[in-house]
C-alpha cells in the first residue's frame, strides 16, 4: 500500500472501530448572524472606528475628491515614488506629485523585489472591507495587483469604495472567489509575541492608510 | 483479519517533539521553582484573558458560532476520506502537488527530498505546529539545511536555543528584557544600543530577517485551514512573515494534519470569527493569506501540500477521545488554565502543552508515553468554557485517566497508584464506620503536615506514588462529624 492508500485505510479502520455520529452537512446548525440591517453610513462609521482602533490612518472623501485626497495623503507622507497595480483607475493618481510606477500581472511587466523594496509606498483598491472587524480584503484583481505589492513597501494606501463595505465576515466571504489569491488585512503589521501586547510594525507595511470614499451625493 | 478492525498506529518514537524527557510532576516541580517564569506567564496570560473576554463579549452570537464550529468539525471527522480526496483533486487541478505522509519520518523525508531537489541549504519557515510536532527543523539540520524560523516568538525560541512553551506564542515564558539579551547575543547585525521596548525588539527582528525573505528560494509552512471544496489553504498570522514566506519564494511546501479540513468555502465564515478572538483576543488578526494551488504571475510557482497522519487516525479510533482532533490551535485553553499558568508549557514535554496538549499528546503517542499528562489538571473546566469548538476537555481527561489505569493494570498486572487509591477510597467510603474511623485517622495527617502546613511526599509504598505529585491540606484538629457530635449530641 502506498501512503495515500494506507492513511485512507487507517481512517476507514478508525471509523469502523468507533463509528462516528451521523451529522449530515445540511443539518449543521448555523444560528449565527449572516447579514446585518445597518445602514451604509453606520457601516462606514464602524469600519472607521475599527481601523483606527488598530492604528490605521483614515481619511474620508467624496468620489469627486478622491484624486486630491490621494495626492494629499502621499504628500503628507513625503512619498517620492509609489507603485500601483497597472489596473488601478488612472484618474486616482492624476494629481499625485510622486513618481508612479506600474506593476503588471505578466512577469515581464513586474517590478523586481528589490525595486519594490526601494519605493516609498503602494496604492491599491480592495475587493471587500469588513466593518465589524476593520478588515480590508484584496483578491488580486485589477485594482489590487499581485500580493507582494502590498507587502514589501513600508506604506500601503488603500481606497475603499462605498459599495465595498459589508458588515461582517459571512457577507464578505460570500462576495469572494476562494480560488483567487486572497489577503485579509486588519491594521498594519503587528505582533503580540512580546508579553502578549500588540505592537505595530514587523515585516509588512508599518503604516496602513485607508481612504473611505463616501456615497455619491453625501458629503 | 476480516471483521476485526485494526487500530491505526500512534506516532512513532524517536522522532518529533511529542514526548518529554520527564514525567509532568517531575518537570513541573522544576519549572515551578522558576519565579521569573511564573511572573512572565502570570502577566501574559492575565493580559490575554481580559482581551479575549472583551472581544468575545462583543459578539451576541458567540455561542451559536461555537456550536456551528463544533458541528462542522464533528461532521468533517466523520467524512474525512471523501473530503481529503476532494481537497487533493482540487489542489492538483490548480497546479499543486499533493503528498501523503503516514508519520513524522515520512513527512520529513518528503520535505528533505523536495528541498535537496532545489539545491538550497536554507529555507524560511512560517510558524507551524505540525512541523514542530514532527521535528522537521531537526531533520533539516541533520541534513545540513538551515531552517530559519520567521515568526517573532519562534525566532526568539530558536535564537535562545530554547523550546516553545505555548501554541500561539512559543516564547511566552520570556519577558522583554530576556528577549533583548537573546537578540544582542545572537543577532550578528543587531544595533548594540537596542532597548527592550517591544517596538524596538520587533524592529530588530524586521531588520534581521528582511534580507533573508527577499532572497529565499524555498518556504515551509503549516496551514490553519484547508477547504476541501476549493483546495484553498489559509494561514492566519500577525506580523507579515507568513505573507513573506507564502508569496516571495519560488517554491512553497505546506505540511498539514489531515484534521485541518473544512468542507466548504462558506465554513470559513465560522472559523475566521472564532479563531482570532479566541487566540490573540483581536477582532481579526492583522493578516490572513489564502491560496489555491499556483497562481500564474503571483507568488510561488511550485506548490507542494503534505497531508500528515502521525497518530491522528489513532485518535480518530477512540470515540470518547477523538474530539481532540477538532482543535483549531487557538490556545485559549492554555491561557485560562490554572495549571498551565503556573507550570508553563515546558513541563508538559510535548509541543502541545496545556489542557489541549494533555488530551492530544497522549492520544497521538499512545497513553503509555504521556501517561502523566491527563493528571496535569484540576478538572476545573475553564478550558471547556473558552474552547471555540466546544471540546469537552475535562471529560476527555477523565476518559484518558481511566484508559491509563486500565492499560497500566494490564501491562503491570498491578493497579496504578491512582487506581489503588480509588479502590481503597471506595472500600472505606462504602461503610459509615470505616469512614468515621478513616476521618479520625486524619489526625495522623496533622502530624505529617506539621512542618509546612501541607502534607507532601509520604515515603510509604503506594502512598508515595500518590503524594509525590500532590500536596494535601493539613487536616483540621477535629473532624466535622466529631464537631457535630460534640455540639449537637445525638441529634441528626
Amino acid at each position: 500500500m502506498n501512503a495515500r492508500e494506507e492513511v485512507l485505510a487507517r481512517i476507514a479502520a478508525a471509523h469502523s472501530a468507533a463509528p462516528p455520529p451521523n451529522l449530515p452537512y445540511e443539518s449543521i446548525s448555523r444560528g449565527y448572524r449572516i447579514t446585518s440591517h445597518s445602514s451604509k453610513e453606520a457601516l462606514a462609521e464602524l469600519l472607521i472606528d475599527r481601523l483606527m482602533d488598530y492604528r490605521a490612518l483614515v481619511r474620508q472623501c467624496s468620489a469627486d475628491d478622491l484624486a486630491a485626497t490621494i495626492a494629499t495623503a502621499l504628500a503628507d507622507r513625503g512619498a517620492q515614488t509609489v507603485v500601483v497595480p497597472d489596473g488601478l483607475e488612472s484618474t486616482w493618481t492624476a494629481g499625485v506629485a510622486a513618481s508612479v510606477r506600474m506593476d503588471g500581472l505578466s512577469v515581464e511587466d513586474q517590478l523586481t523585489v528589490s525595486e519594490l523594496d526601494g519605493v516609498d509606498g503602494v496604492i491599491t483598491g480592495c475587493a471587500v472591507a469588513i466593518a465589524e472587524t476593520g478588515t480590508l480584503i484584496l483578491d488580486g484583481s485589477s485594482s489590487q495587483g499581485r500580493r507582494v505589492l502590498t507587502l514589501i513597501p513600508d506604506y500601503h494606501l488603500c481606497v475603499v469604495l462605498p459599495d465595498q463595505i459589508v458588515s461582517d465576515v459571512p457577507e464578505a466571504l460570500a462576495r469572494l472567489a476562494a480560488t483567487r489569491p486572497l489577503t485579509m488585512i486588519s491594521g498594519p503589521s503587528a505582533t503580540s509575541d512580546i508579553e502578549l501586547n500588540r505592537v505595530e510594525g514587523v515585516h509588512g507595511p508599518r503604516t496602513l492608510e485607508v481612504i473611505i470614499v463616501g456615497e455619491e451625493g453625501s458629503s | 483479519m476480516l471483521g476485526m478492525p485494526t487500530i491505526p498506529p500512534t506516532s512513532p518514537r524517536g522522532v518529533g517533539n511529542l514526548r518529554g524527557e520527564d514525567r509532568f510532576p517531575v518537570a513541573a516541580r522544576r519549572t515551578l521553582a522558576d519565579t521569573q517564569l511564573r511572573r512572565n506567564l502570570g502577566k501574559a496570560t492575565t493580559t490575554i484573558r481580559s482581551k479575549r473576554a472583551q472581544v468575545v463579549a462583543e459578539l451576541p452570537d458567540w455561542e451559536e458560532l461555537r456550536e456551528a464550529g463544533r458541528q462542522l468539525k464533528v461532521h468533517t471527522m466523520a467524512h474525512l476520506p471523501g473530503y481529503l480526496a476532494q481537497l487533493e483533486s482540487a489542489v492538483i487541478a490548480q497546479g499543486g502537488v499533493v503528498h501523503w505522509a503516514r508519520d513524522a519520518n515520512e513527512a520529513n523525508e518528503i520535505v528533505l527530498d523536495l528541498v535537496r531537489d532545489k539545491g538550497v541549504d536554507e529555507v524560511v519557515k512560517v510558524k507551524s505546529m505540525a512541523t514542530q510536532e514532527i521535528g522537521l527543523n531537526e531533520a533539516l539540520e541533520a541534513a545540513g539545511i538551515a531552517a530559519l524560523e520567521t515568526d517573532l516568538a519562534e525566532l526568539i525560541v530558536q535564537l535562545g536555543h530554547d523550546k516553545p512553551s505555548h501554541i500561539l506564542v512559543p516564547a511566552i515564558h520570556r519577558n522583554r528584557a530576556e528577549i533583548r539579551e537573546i537578540f544582542l547575543r545572537e543577532m550578528a547585525d543587531v544595533d548594540p544600543a537596542l532597548t527592550d521596548e517591544p517596538a524596538a525588539l520587533a524592529g530588530a527582528a524586521r531588520q534581521h530577517l528582511r534580507r533573508k525573505f527577499l532572497s529565499a528560494k524555498v518556504a515551509i509552512s503549516g496551514a490553519n485551514f484547508a477547504i476541501a471544496e476549493t483546495g484553498t489553504l489559509a494561514v492566519v498570522e500577525s506580523e507579515g512573515n507568513g505573507r513573506m514566506c507564502l508569496t516571495l519564494p519560488d517554491t512553497l511546501i505546506t505540511i498539514m494534519g489531515i484534521e485541518k479540513l473544512v468542507p466548504r468555502w462558506q465554513d470559513l465564515e465560522v472559523f475566521l470569527q472564532l479563531l482570532p478572538r479566541s487566540s490573540t483576543g483581536e477582532r481579526m488578526n492583522p493578516y490572513t493569506s489564502m491560496w489555491t494551488g499556483v497562481t500564474r504571475g503571483d507568488g510561488p510557482q511550485e506548490f507542494h501540500l503534505i497531508l500528515l497522519d502521525n497518530g491522528r487516525t489513532a485518535v480518530l479510533a477512540d470515540a470518547e477521545g477523538r474530539d481532540a482532533l477538532n482543535c483549531i490551535r487557538c490556545s485559549a485553553c492554555l491561557n485560562v488554565c490554572p495549571v498551565y499558568e503556573r507550570t508553563g508549557g515546558h513541563a508538559y514535554g510535548s509541543v502541545y502543552p496545556g489542557p489541549i496538549g494533555a488530551i492530544l499528546s497522549p492520544q497521538l503517542t499512545g497513553i503509555e508515553d504521556n501517561a502523566s499528562l491527563p493528571y496535569a489538571s484540576s478538572l476545573c473546566g475553564a478550558c471547556y468554557d473558552v474552547c471555540p469548538v466546544k471540546i469537552n476537555i475535562p471529560e476527555i481527561l477523565v476518559h484518558l485517566r481511566a484508559k491509563h489505569t486500565e492499560t497500566y493494570a494490564a501491562d503491570h498486572r498491578l493497579p496504578s497508584a491512582e487506581a489503588s487509591a480509588m479502590n481503597a477510597a471506595a472500600w472505606v467510603m462504602s461503610n459509615p464506620k470505616r469512614w468515621t474511623y478513616a476521618l479520625r485517622s486524619g489526625r495522623l495527617g496533622r502530624i505529617l503536615g506539621r512542618k509546612r502546613d501541607v502534607i507532601g511526599g509520604v515515603p510509604l509504598p503506594l502512598v508515595k506514588q500518590w503524594t509525590d505529585a500532590r500536596d494535601l491540606a493539613r487536616p483540621p484538629t477535629q473532624t466535622f462529624r466529631d464537631w457535630w457530635a460534640a455540639e449537637h449530641g445525638g441529634e441528626r
